[in-house]
């Protein structure tokens, strides 16, 4: 596959590349999801940070 | 030579210049140690990855590639899936917001206040403040090489030079002067290896056809002839071809390098430290998305890169029209760390060449400052404020000091340790790392029932199973290091048995194969039969979890 000899090394190549889109697409599917805190407990968190 | 030293000089400016903005803005000492917990998500990200991403990751691994081929794209694969995806959505979001309810400042403070014990963040702060310099004189040692050859400059000079910048920045900037210079460098590197994989697949007419030379070239017993029967290649098949399972070869490449290094990546204190950066989970959601291409363009180039460079040295023309006609490892005079640099100057214009040797500055310093940043933060804040309860009246000066200190401890390594040593260095690092530190991180991030005598049993069991592996029976760490030699006379207490055997094999298995699960198994045990943790305090580790 792609030239590669071994089947286990021609995964290792494509899930390399799987991964690092993987990444991109989470990253853009996740671009402003902030997590699941509620407002309440983010102001107290920004609170925290503040005072640092 | 002129050229080079015009280029090196306007990027030491820049990263100067960078590290002087990080000065200007550190005022308290959150910001030394956390970069005031705003930092860009571009940033962060692209710190993350070029501080895991040293000198030796190209140049060394690259060389390894080229001998060896492409099972080392395994480590491509667990740099990304684990040292990137799993590293950010899974520890990193738990890090942060646990980091953030405890408000610590520094990986041991983290594990010292989620176990609500001085003992662990003191142990910790000293395992990093005492070993860290090790690691960060194996990358010193790999750059001043590099500086000795390409600028003419003494080793010992380059040595000193080379830190002296690096320290300049990190002991008057602290983590916003390391993350500025971080995110310069890593744009650097990524467009460095863009150009590198660029070339290398059109002289060898693109992806498939590059490939299939690769194997067909193992095929040809004029070009395998060099290296038929070198130590190094037991169980080899070809580049594309694969290993033998459980030969030396393949317990080198799939335990210590894959295994150890991929995983190992989880518990890495200057890392895990960045997640603490950011402000909230949407900076490490993006930072995911940048983090991921950047390591592929690290690990992923140099290792396909090096492996094809066997085909380039065997069948390309170099510069001057002449045709090697051998592979890589004689391209690079029988050393694989030269595989790497004889590619650049044979096959490659004057200017790449600058700018590949300012790319490795980069990768050099930038692993650098995060390493001289984390252990001097340990011993300022973790071993000194904290473990020894010593009281501070500026925390800014005494970690400045503490980095300080880290800094000369490192450069007197550099002095001191064999240029051999770099790999072995690495992998002592993030071997201590894993056995000494994952399993209470992983549980304390993610099981609530983990307890104190849990996470210092483990801490401790860890440490001395992996210390006790290294020193005496793997032999790629404890012939170097030379501790079992004086007490036992031999190499490795496994040296003993017949060349070939299971016995004889084992003492190329990674310590960690033993020693994490081993940390893992105590702290599950003494957790099942010690004191938990009242609910007050659970509800204050995991109040930002939602």
């Amino acid at each position: 596959m792609l030239g590669i000899a071994s089947t286990e090394l021609a995964l290792a190549y494509l899930l390399s590349i799987g991964a690092a889109v993987l990444c991109l697409v989470y990253g853009i599917v996740k671009y402003n999801d902030s997590g699941p805190l509620t407002e309440e407990l983010r102001a107290e968190e920004k609170e925290i940070n503040a005072k640092l | 030579m002129t050229e080079k030293l015009l280029w090196a000089a306007i990027y030491f400016a820049i990263v100067i210049y960078l590290g002087y903005r990080g000065w200007k803005e550190t005022k308290v000492a959150s910001d030394y140690m956390l970069a005031g917990r705003q930092v860009h998500p571009f940033i962060m990200s692209m710190s993350y990855g070029s501080t895991f991403i040293s000198t030796s990751a190209i140049i060394g691994f690259g060389g390894a590639a080229a001998m060896w081929g492409f099972p080392l794209l395994w480590l491509t694969f667990f740099n990304i899936f684990v040292g990137i995806f799993l590293a950010f959505v899974f520890c990193g979001k738990r890090t942060r917001r646990m980091g953030s309810a405890l408000d610590a400042h520094t990986f041991p403070e983290l594990l010292g206040r989620r176990f609500q014990s001085r003992f662990i963040q003191g142990f910790s702060g000293a395992v990093i403040f005492l070993f860290m310099p090790v690691y960060a004189a194996a990358v010193l040692i790999g750059v001043a090489r590099l500086l000795e050859v390409n600028l003419g400059i003494s080793y010992n000079v380059a040595v000193f030079i080379f830190t002296a910048i690096t320290a300049l920045y990190v002991i008057t900037g602290g983590m916003k002067a390391v993350m500025y210079t971080d995110a310069f460098q890593a744009c650097l590197m990524f467009g460095i290896m863009a150009v590198f994989i660029f070339w290398t697949y059109s002289v060898l007419g693109g992806f498939t056809a590059a490939h299939q030379a690769l194997t067909d070239l193992a095929l040809n017993p004029d070009a395998t002839a060099a290296i038929k029967g070198h130590p190094m290649l037991k169980g080899w098949n070809g580049w594309t071809q694969g290993l033998d399972f459980g030969t030396p070869t393949w317990l080198i490449v799939y335990t210590t390098i894959v295994y150890g290094v991929g995983i190992g990546v989880l518990a890495q204190p200057q890392l895990a430290v960045r997640f603490m950066t950011v402000k909230s989970d949407r900076e490490l959601n993006r930072g995911v998305m940048y983090g991921g291409p950047f390591l592929l363009f690290m690990t992923g180039v140099a290792f396909v890169v090096g492996a094809l460079s066997n085909v380039v040295f065997f069948k390309i023309p170099d510069q001057t029209g002449k045709v090697l006609g051998q592979v890589a490892f004689i391209g690079g005079d029988k050393n694989i760390d030269k595989i790497i640099p004889a590619y650049i100057t044979n096959y490659f214009p004057e200017w790449f060449s600058t700018f590949f040797l300012l790319a490795m500055f980069a990768a050099a310093m930038s692993t650098l400052s995060g390493q001289f940043h984390a252990a001097g933060t340990s011993l300022g804040r973790d071993v000194y404020e904290k473990g020894l309860g010593a009281r501070v009246a500026n925390v800014l000066t005494v970690n400045r000091l503490a980095a300080l200190v880290a800094v000369l401890l490192a450069m007197g390594c550099a002095f001191i340790l064999p240029e051999s040593i770099i790999a072995k260095a690495t992998a002592f690092f993030f071997g201590l790392c894993s056995a000494t530190f994952l399993p209470m991180f992983i549980l304390g991030l993610t099981w609530k029932a983990m307890t104190k005598a849990a996470a210092i049993a483990s801490m401790l069991g860890g440490f001395a199973v992996s210390f006790f592996l290294l020193m005496f029976l793997h032999t790629p760490v404890s012939k170097p290091l030379g501790i079992c030699k004086a007490m036992f006379g031999v190499d490795s207490l496994l040296a003993g048995y017949a060349p070939g055997s299971p016995g004889f094999n084992l003492q190329f298995l990674d310590p960690n194969i033993v020693a994490m699960p081993v940390a893992f198994l105590i702290a599950f045990l003494v957790a099942m039969s010690s004191t938990k943790f009242e609910e007050k305090h659970i509800k204050h580790c995991w109040r930002f979890m939602g």
